[in-house]
């Protein structure tokens, strides 16, 4: 739903410029601080209660992640990587959901006007009532996130509560952590507390310790503090997500003017044809011998 | 000689013909409608095709139905459409063909080097057009395949979208500039002048074989 009180800086499938009257939008992030994250799945939970979402009962999988993938129903999820690093195994998980990328893949490849907006605090959301169900976001995602409903034929993904953010609230994964694992605020003040906590991990000997916020999208509205920063791969995110070439093609104003150009091409060439040639027709009966 | 020159010969049968509108018909609904994804310019199109969601919804579904007209009718006509020595001549040739120079381009069986040009070219291309559907197809195909591929998919289905484009739209131009072209794939029959001014060798062939 388009919502009042945030201003749409970015459509999908746009002809027109979108309103540029507010200048002064607070660009905001989620900051996640994985080396405090418990995994206690209190943000799915809040995910849940506030979005109103009830994926299916699954079953146990031999691991803790639960559900087993993010769904239409479930827009958050705790992956609990196990990987060994330093000889020592180790539980990286990482809170997964969408990004909020700053150039958003799925938006660009959207066919549908306004089914997916990026509001001015770089919240990027769906707005269901518009969308088709294509999935083409699905294939414009370096992520991975959005998931197509088999019920509805819409897709869906976590909204960075913008419903709440609109009114002055933090999302509910942020409200619900009890370790402080999760922030909200202005993307500059969660970078500043991003650095703070780099510095925290490395005293505690995490000497490759990074804050994710991948330039290959532009940045991204949810920013993560890696311990192991320098393998962004354990924790299962993409270490340079980007759109890539060949949406960047499919998807451009120039390959549309190329298609356009094209058409106008073969009907001008038509026509300009038949008016310095003319038809081709049968010569009348004497000139039959004449043989093309 | 002048009444056998308007005397009536059999070009297209009424199977032929009536698949030949069919695809026509199909073809209109795909490329509108893709037209109308590919391109914001064009989205109002969806709005005179079902509305989005339904058109993206049919969109395949029609697809699925060009390959079904579309390949048991390139079989009927694949006998007509072997490349011959002439056809390369007739290639050769083209651009004084178009000028209505009347170049010697030796005798032209049923089809000529620019209709077997458009037979061959639309023989793969409708094959690459489907392949790639299948893996954009939501929600059935598309989720097993990976978001890469399906970004290359969506590249090529649209550029060969283009290029059929350009087929078609010479195809249809060739018909109209061809007076008789069109009445021909309507009726079915072309005069006997007609046939033996633009496909002698067939004429003769039919009309030898009538023992007329």
């Amino acid at each position: 739903m388009p919502l009042q009180s945030l201003d749409i800086k970015n459509q999908s499938a746009r002809t027109s410029t979108p309103p540029h009257a507010a200048h002064s939008t607070t660009e905001v992030a989620k900051l996640i601080d994985i080396s405090r994250c418990i995994g206690c799945k209190a943000c799915q939970s809040a995910c849940m209660e506030w979005n109103d979402l009830r994926d299916e009962v699954g079953v146990q999988e031999g691991f803790y992640t639960s559900p087993a993938d993010l769904s239409d129903q479930s827009w958050t999820l705790m992956r609990f990587n196990e990987e060994v690093i330093d000889g020592r195994l180790q539980w990286l998980i990482l809170k997964d959901g969408c990004y909020h990328c700053e150039d958003p893949g799925c938006l660009k490849t959207c066919p549908a006007p306004g089914a997916i907006v990026q509001y001015s605090n770089g919240i990027v959301d769906f707005h269901q009532e518009q969308c088709i169900g294509c999935g083409y976001c699905t294939a414009g995602c370096p992520f991975h996130i959005p998931r197509l409903s088999g019920k509805d034929a819409k897709v869906y993904k976590c909204t960075l509560c913008s419903d709440r953010v609109s009114v002055g609230l933090e999302p509910a994964c942020v409200k619900s952590c009890p370790t402080g694992a999760l922030g909200f605020g202005s993307k500059e003040d969660m970078l500043f507390q991003a650095e703070h906590r780099l510095d925290d991990l490395r005293e505690r000997g995490f000497a490759r310790a990074a804050v994710y916020d991948p330039k290959g999208v532009g940045g991204t509205h949810v920013v993560l503090v890696l311990p192991h920063g320098d393998r962004p791969e354990a924790y299962g995110l993409p270490a340079n997500p980007r759109v890539g070439p060949l949406l960047n093609v499919w998807r451009s104003g120039l390959a549309r003017a190329a298609g356009v150009a094209t058409m106008a091409a073969v009907l001008a060439a038509g026509i300009l044809h038949y008016m310095r040639h003319g038809p081709l027709e049968v010569p009348p009966e004497g000139d039959q011998g004449v043989k093309p | 000689m002048t009444a056998k020159g308007k005397e009536l010969i059999l070009r297209h049968g009424n199977g032929e013909r009536v698949t030949h509108w069919a695809v026509a018909i199909v073809f209109t609904f795909l490329f509108l409608s893709g037209l109308a994804l590919f391109s914001p310019f064009f989205f109002w199109l969806s709005f005179v095709l079902g509305g989005g969601s339904l058109m993206r919804f049919i969109h395949p579904l029609v697809g699925v139905a060009l390959v079904l007209l579309f390949y048991p009718y390139a079989a009927m006509l694949v006998g007509d459409n072997r490349w011959l020595p002439n056809d390369s001549k007739w290639v050769q040739h083209m651009g004084a063909y178009m000028r209505k120079e009347h170049p010697d381009i030796g005798e032209t069986h049923k089809y000529n080097g620019g209709q077997k040009l458009m037979f061959w070219s639309m023989v793969p291309l409708i094959f690459i057009l489907a392949a790639t559907g299948v893996l954009l197809w939501q929600p059935w195909f598309a989720p097993h395949f990976s978001a890469e591929a399906r970004r290359a998919a969506g590249l090529i289905h649209s550029i060969c979208a283009f290029i059929m484009f350009v087929g078609i739209g010479i195809h249809v131009y060739a018909a109209i500039w061809t007076k008789g072209a069109i009445d021909a794939m309507i009726r079915g029959t072309v005069t006997r002048a007609w046939a033996r001014f633009h496909h002698p060798a067939w004429e003769r062939d039919v009309t030898g074989k009538d023992g007329r």
